[in-house]
């Protein structure tokens, strides 16, 4: 199986006035295609760095990048918007979606700047699957504010899916969902991995890192472990357990 | 993207915010409407005056005699009396490029029928007055040369004038008196109407030239004040000008450096003249109106900066998702163009809304307006116009937003 995601010697480095600032010093790294990937680290790791150019929003000072055999570094601003919206599904903490524009709006959005071009008809229909695919189809018209987090959430990945992407790329997409929610998003990662979609989930909760397959450790720019997971934790099961556990302390009924 | 989704998200983000939308297209709605209502003013003057010259008739030549000064004052043009019978013989026979000629002979006088009497222009023409000025005749006929040569008491009676005095009977045939003389009408001349406020063109009465010379106007005026000729075609207009000039310069003894005693003015001229001034007014209010034209438009291109920098967050979020930065222009300025585009067509209906009120409002002044079509079309592109030269700065900064710092705006 090829790569989906190969960085060679990356690095990348800011320039605040004179003073230079290294996010990223040289990291290589190869995500093949099915691959589920948490990269973790603290706050200053360069992950934050990692995931805006393995997103395509921006490029490398240093070393090369290839998304899906692309030269990622020889691109042009209007090559690489082109590039984000058919190879790449974006999921962020923040969920992001256009305000006071419903979910399904919201889910058309990248086909509307496909440069094949979709239908209107096929553009409804693939907004519908993709929804569908999160389970909410029934709540297409709804508005973000008329939706929980959590639903919200899944409308984002709803639409990171609707280009059919290579990559599904996830900046702490629990960061603001309580752990309930969290482990229920997880579970929509986890099938979706199982359909073979690659994904990589950028986090600092190591309990949220356990549902990927593989996990990158990043401090002070550089990689320093990258492990499979050995004790992966399923998202059904979990959320069996915490559905007994609130039970017991009668949070729920 | 394709266009219409494009109108779709910029009808929507105005629709966001109704009031800040309706203000910002305020500023063109006042432009577009100001201009709209100002030319349609002018135009309505202008319209007005050229009815008013086309009622002379076509290929109309005006010779004026010329003007006497008195104590440094310049008297109006036929004051000086240097156009003779003689002249008016002369031009009519030695210029075979006039399809016609006549003096003019100005008189007001006091016309009785039995106990009826009013008080009109009598005016003194010649044989070919009335085709000159394309007056017709509803009934009877033309006075003939021999009536002029003889100075025979017959009038032409206009429309108003007639009913005055003989209500729905038929003129022709009857008696008036005219400073207490008798003539017999010998026509009835069809109505031409109003040419401009206040002056009923109808209510006249024509007798020729020689009987209004010895019976109208005071004794020993032997010289006119005015003859009106008519070119053949409209292309010996300039020509007959030129023969009429050198012509009477010959017959009055002129010398090559002095000024002629008379003026030779074509229709064209007088409409030209008689326009100027409208025109210069409408230029100038016109002006006054473009200016808040261009106001307007700076309240768009401020209006357009704000929601930039408010939708910072939403420009990020349609780039990671593979906007370009064309995309991303496009939606602005296609905005900002419906915005202005809009307060342009509000603007036309306010327009034309009151060019028809104004007319009513201000009836005592006699204004009149013509809305031209020109004028909607030129309103309607120049707002266009407009969004686009002032949305275009706001929509290239937004295009040119770093997708990064845009998702992370607050």
């Amino acid at each position: 199986m090829h790569a989906v995601v190969k960085l060679e010697d990356f690095r990348k480095t800011y320039y605040a006035g004179e003073v230079e600032v290294p996010a990223v010093r040289g990291v290589s790294l190869e995500i093949r295609q099915g691959e589920f990937v948490a990269i973790m680290g603290a706050s200053g790791s360069g992950k934050s760095t990692m995931m805006n150019t393995i997103g395509c929003l921006d490029r490398p000072t240093h070393g090369r990048y290839f998304l899906d055999g692309v030269d990622v570094g020889e691109l042009e601003r209007d090559e690489l918007a082109d590039l984000r919206n058919e190879k790449i599904g974006f999921v962020f903490q923040g969920f992001n979606l256009l305000s006071r524009t419903s979910a399904l709006e919201n889910v058309e959005l990248p086909m509307l700047y496909a440069r094949r071009g979709v239908r209107g008809r096929e553009q409804l229909e693939r907004a519908m699957q993709a929804l569908d695919l999160v389970g909410l189809s029934d709540r297409a018209d709804h508005h973000p504010n008329q939706l929980s987090g959590g639903q919200q959430q899944r409308v984002a990945i709803a639409r990171a899916l609707v280009n059919q992407p290579k990559l599904l790329l996830a900046d702490e997409p629990t960061g603001n969902l309580d752990s309930r929610t969290s482990i229920e998003i997880m579970g929509v990662f986890q099938n979706l991995n199982d359909q073979a979609m690659t994904i990589v989930m950028v986090t600092h909760e190591l309990d949220i890192a356990r549902y990927a397959k593989r996990n990158v450790i990043m401090r002070d720019g550089r990689i320093v472990n990258d492990l499979p997971v050995t004790e992966r934790l399923a998202a059904g099961h979990e959320l069996q357990r915490l559905e007994r556990e609130q039970k017991d302390v009668q949070l729920v009924s | 993207m394709i266009i219409l989704a494009t109108f779709k998200i910029a009808l929507r983000a105005l629709r966001r915010n109704t009031l800040r939308t309706l203000l910002t297209m305020l500023g063109i709605i006042i432009g577009v409407g100001a201009v709209i209502a100002v030319v349609s003013i002018g135009s309505g003057a202008k319209a007005q005056v050229e009815a008013q010259i086309a009622s002379m008739g076509q290929n109309v030549i005006m010779i004026l005699s010329g003007n006497v000064s008195r104590g440094g004052f310049r008297m109006g043009f036929g004051t000086a009396g240097t156009l003779t019978r003689e002249d008016f013989e002369a031009i009519r026979k030695e210029l075979p490029d006039i399809s016609g000629i006549s003096p003019e002979v100005w008189a007001s006088a006091q016309i009785a029928v039995g106990n009826q009497n009013t008080s009109t222009s009598v005016r003194g023409v010649g044989v070919d007055y009335l085709d000159i000025r394309s007056w017709r005749l509803t009934s009877g006929a033309n006075f003939t040369e021999a009536d002029v040569r003889n100075g025979s008491k017959v009038a032409l009676i206009g429309k108003t004038t007639a009913d005055l005095l003989f209500g729905d009977e038929d003129p022709v045939g009857k008696i008036i008196r005219i400073k207490n003389a008798p003539f017999t009408i010998v026509g009835l001349l069809a109505a031409k109407g109003m040419s401009g406020p206040g002056y009923d063109q109808d209510d006249i009465i024509f007798v020729p030239y020689t009987s209004a010379m010895t019976r109208l106007v005071g004794p020993g005026q032997t010289t006119f004040r005015s003859l009106t000729a008519q070119a053949a075609t409209a292309k010996l207009v300039p020509t007959v000008q030129n023969e009429i000039t050198n012509l009477l310069r010959q017959r009055h003894r002129i010398g090559p450096e002095r000024e002629d005693d008379f003026l030779v003015r074509t229709q064209q001229e007088i409409s030209e003249m008689a326009t100027a001034t409208s025109k210069i007014m409408t230029w100038l209010l016109g002006s006054v109106a473009a200016v808040s034209l261009l106001v307007g438009g700076i309240g768009i291109m401020n209006i357009m900066l704000v929601s930039v920098t408010e939708r910072t967050r939403e420009i990020g979020i349609r780039m990671a998702v593979g906007a370009r930065g064309r995309d991303i222009l496009l939606q602005f300025l296609t905005e900002a163009v419906v915005l202005s585009v809009l307060g342009g067509c509000l603007g036309i209906f306010i327009g034309v809304l009151s060019s028809r009120v104004l007319p009513r409002v201000l009836s005592s002044l006699g204004v009149v307006t013509l809305v031209s079509p020109t004028s909607i079309v030129v309103a309607f592109l120049f707002s266009a116009v407009i969004g686009i030269f002032f949305g275009f700065y706001p929509a290239r900064k937004a295009s040119q937003l770093d997708p990064i710092e845009s998702l992370r705006y607050e």
